[in-house]
């Protein structure tokens, strides 16, 4: 059926065809470019899966383990692609378990469309089977969502969900239809996208005499400081953001989501901002005399104790959406709008500078940095292999041009402190909702997203097993992903935390694993475990080699420490570089 | 920053479900909502929401600014009580045996301006309209003449400062927003009355 033809909005009208709602779904998937669904089957969306049995040829269905797995795997393709992840799932408990999926996405601000099924309209409200309130559990943790009850709806509500979940700040919705719905014959009259909701605007607009005034407190400013979030990568704004950087000649450090924006090699690029982020961009914070953050939302993780967080400088803050403005940090001068937009206004006004001692401050910590973190971590002298080394031999062999993916722990901070970058879209991690088991599904997702790139997955020994049943997607889809598992026996960062602030009470981190390579191999998919520094490098080589798929589980040392480290309710220079400070 | 009284009044479309939208934004934070009322606006289409909290300006600003975030909702005003016109409609439900005989009932509910609005062999019933102080000051006075029901709807309000929402409405319609629609007039007004 070649309906999307009709998208044109002068075809509609007369050449209405009777299709089921099932159809308005993938004809509207297809409208909008959607070449790859991520999904479960159920009983309430089987309608929708029936008439995907005709779209085989336009539409990737990618069937995951889990519909986490399906969410988390949209998360991962849109994160590398810049479009809209999708993804089906059934009522109930296939919907239920999207929720950690849009909480992740909601607040790493990725676009993500879910459409679920519904039990039939009329047994809403009587506990029907496997009938739950999908629309109110997500309420919460979805940028929009809504039931369509009735096949008319259809078009109109995907259109709304796709330009809602791609405008403005990005962020997952949910369309729920009920499966009357999808079996409905209606007269369709094609595909409109959607371009404007009066009660919505994804973008403020943008006032010349704020980015004047921002513009005047740069030129004043001696030492500016830079700070840069996902936002820039978001809105497709790396260039201009670099050369936002290079003619004011201002140091720049990312957060955890903003990396990747600039290469991680760019002279300005001074390293990563919070908990366990580099010495010099949290010390400095408090040295600044001009915050300007772009595109980021001063997470706890990055501002630390908030009465302690750059309380001398003044703060300009560049952000698309409102509500970020003042949130948790006082702003001096707020550019609402687009960084795309905004950011080549305020370079226009800036003059060309450059601060050579201020930088030279930054090389100072970093100096410090090295000697007292760095180069033991990279180049151990003892026995155990540490995750900085894995990290430090993966960048010589991807030379930074790989999709890393990371699950949340200690690897997480590693893998983001030492991992090398030089395209956009590189990094791909759960942020702030900090979810274990998002890597693997993730992968997949970014390896389906960009097959141009490789895609390697670094996870740790805990967040592998919350969904290692999604080996048997890549199994069979033959998903090319490199999984690395940083084995310390421990859940690290648990553990790291009982160790310095617990008295080294270790509760319930000691986490025994199945023989991964084994576990692997069930799932047809070749792997390796190393312990020995020397097989370090020709193992990860192998990996990056291997035709397809591919598990390196590599043992560290179980009680290594990532370093440095903002102590909760700490300030951000009350960073520290060893436990002997804390 | 103390805290007061706030009236928050938020415009939006009307769709099922967004009425949960809004107060998980207060509940998530621990909010207590002081009055939650759902009306139509002078638009066909708009609805109007009158949330009164007790709450810093700050908190307000803020709440204001995620309640403006979603997608459904147009506007979000915040008011302290002089910037607005308020009422609030209360009913009394009284013995009639009892306000039959005492002649102090009938000066009091003349003094609290009350209207009667069923009156039984049994039970009379008055409403009040008015604001909170003087619809509980009643209360008090009914009290020993055998109140046996109270009940008090929630807050409405006007903007004194409001021109109405249809110029507005018309500059939500426009794709590209005319100046006024901008979410960040507050920091060039925020003296005035009808910003945020």
């Amino acid at each position: 059926m070649e309906l999307i033809a009709k998208q044109n909005k002068t075809d509609v009208g007369n050449a209405a065809v009777s299709v089921s709602g099932s159809v308005a779904v993938l004809d509207a998937l297809l409208a909008e470019n959607v070449d790859t669904v991520f999904g479960y089957p159920g009983g309430a969306i089987m309608p929708i899966y029936d008439a995907l049995y005709d779209y085989n040829d336009k539409l990737k269905h990618i069937l995951v383990r889990h519909e986490q797995g399906a969410i988390h795997a949209a998360q991962g393709y849109a994160r590398v692609s810049g479009k809209t992840g999708v993804v089906f799932a059934t009522s109930g408990p296939g919907a239920t378990n999207l929720v950690t999926g849009l909480a992740d996405a909601m607040i790493d601000s990725t676009p993500v469309v879910c459409i679920t099924g519904q039990v039939f309209a009329h047994l809403l409200g009587t506990d029907a089977f496997q009938e739950t309130d999908v629309v109110n559990i997500t309420t919460p943790v979805t940028k929009w969502n809504y039931q369509v009850t009735d096949a008319t709806e259809i078009p109109a509500a995907l259109a709304k969900a796709f330009f809602i979940a791609g405008s403005g700040r990005p962020g997952p919705v949910l369309i729920d239809i009920t499966k009357n719905a999808q079996l409905q014959m209606f007269d369709y009259a094609g595909y409109r996208k959607c371009e404007h909701i009066r009660s919505y605007r994804p973008k403020p607009i943008v006032r010349n005499e704020y980015i004047a005034e921002a513009a005047k407190l740069i030129n004043e400013a001696q030492k500016s400081f830079v700070i840069f979030g996902q936002g820039v990568i978001l809105g497709n704004a790396e260039k201009e953001f670099q050369q936002f950087i290079e003619k004011a000649g201002l140091p720049a450090a990312w957060t955890i989501m903003g990396m990747s924006a600039i290469p991680t090699n760019h002279p300005l690029g001074v390293g990563m901002l919070g908990m366990h982020g580099n010495y010099g961009p949290n010390l400095l914070t408090n040295e600044c005399d001009v915050l300007i953050a772009v595109g980021m939302r001063f997470d706890d993780r990055v501002t630390g104790r908030l009465d302690k967080y750059a309380k001398q400088a003044k703060i300009i803050h560049l952000d698309i959406d409102p509500a970020e403005i003042d949130k948790n940090v006082k702003t001096t001068v707020p550019v609402w709008g687009d960084c795309k937009e905004t950011l080549p206004l305020l370079t226009e006004l800036i003059e060309k500078k450059s601060h050579d001692a201020w930088l030279q401050k930054f090389n100072d910590c970093k100096k410090k940095e090295e000697e007292k973190v760095i180069h033991a971590e990279l180049n151990p002298t003892d026995e155990t292999l540490t995750m900085g080394e894995v990290l430090k031999q993966l960048n010589e062999l991807t030379k930074g041009d790989a999709i890393i993916v990371t699950d949340v722990g200690q690897h997480q901070m590693v893998a983001c402190r030492y991992a090398k970058f030089n395209h956009s879209k590189s990094n791909v991690t759960s942020g702030g909702l900090g979810t274990m088991g998002f890597a693997l599904p993730a992968a997949i997702g970014a390896a389906l997203g960009d097959t141009s790139r490789q895609t390697v997955a670094i996870i740790g020994d805990g967040g592998f097993q919350m969904t290692l049943q999604e080996l048997g997607t890549i199994m069979q889809f033959n998903v090319n992903v490199k999984i690395i598992i940083l084995n310390n026996q421990f859940l690290g960062m648990v553990r790291q935390w009982q160790q310095l602030f617990h008295e080294k009470r270790y509760s319930f981190v000691n986490i025994t694993s199945p023989d991964f390579v084994q576990v692997a191999k069930g799932f047809n998919i070749a792997g390796k475990s190393i312990n020995d520094r020397k097989d370090l490098q020709p193992a990860l080589k192998e990996m990056l080699d291997a035709k397809g798929s591919y598990l390196l589980e590599i043992m560290v040392g179980k009680e290594n420490n990532v370093f440095p480290m903002v102590p909760q309710g700490k300030g951000v220079s009350e960073i520290v570089l060893s436990k002997e400070e804390i | 920053m103390t805290k007061q009284e706030y009236t928050i009044s938020v415009f939006t479309e009307n769709q099922i479900g967004l009425l949960n939208r809004i107060t998980t934004i207060f509940s998530r934070r621990k909010i207590n909502i002081d009055s939650f009322n759902t009306s139509p606006s002078e638009i066909d289409s708009v609805y109007r929401i009158t949330i009164v909290i007790n709450e810093t300006e700050e908190v307000v600003r803020k709440l204001c600014r995620q309640i403006e975030k979603q997608v459904e909702i147009l506007k979000a005003y915040y008011n302290t009580a002089d910037e607005i016109v308020w009422q609030e409609l209360a009913l009394y439900k009284v013995p009639t045996d009892v306000i039959a005989a005492e002649v102090k009932v009938e000066r009091l509910l003349r003094q609290y301006g009350a209207n009667t609005v069923v009156i039984r062999k049994d039970f009379t019933v008055f409403e009040v309209a008015g604001h909170r102080e003087e619809t509980e000051a009643l209360i008090k006075v009914l009290e020993p003449y055998g109140l046996i029901e109270f009940v008090r709807s929630a807050r409405v309000a006007i903007i004194k400062a409001s021109d109405g929402f249809h110029k507005k409405l018309q500059e939500f319609e426009y794709k590209e927003p005319g100046e006024e629609a901008v979410e960040n007039v507050f920091l060039n007004d925020h003296e005035k009355v009808f910003s945020m």
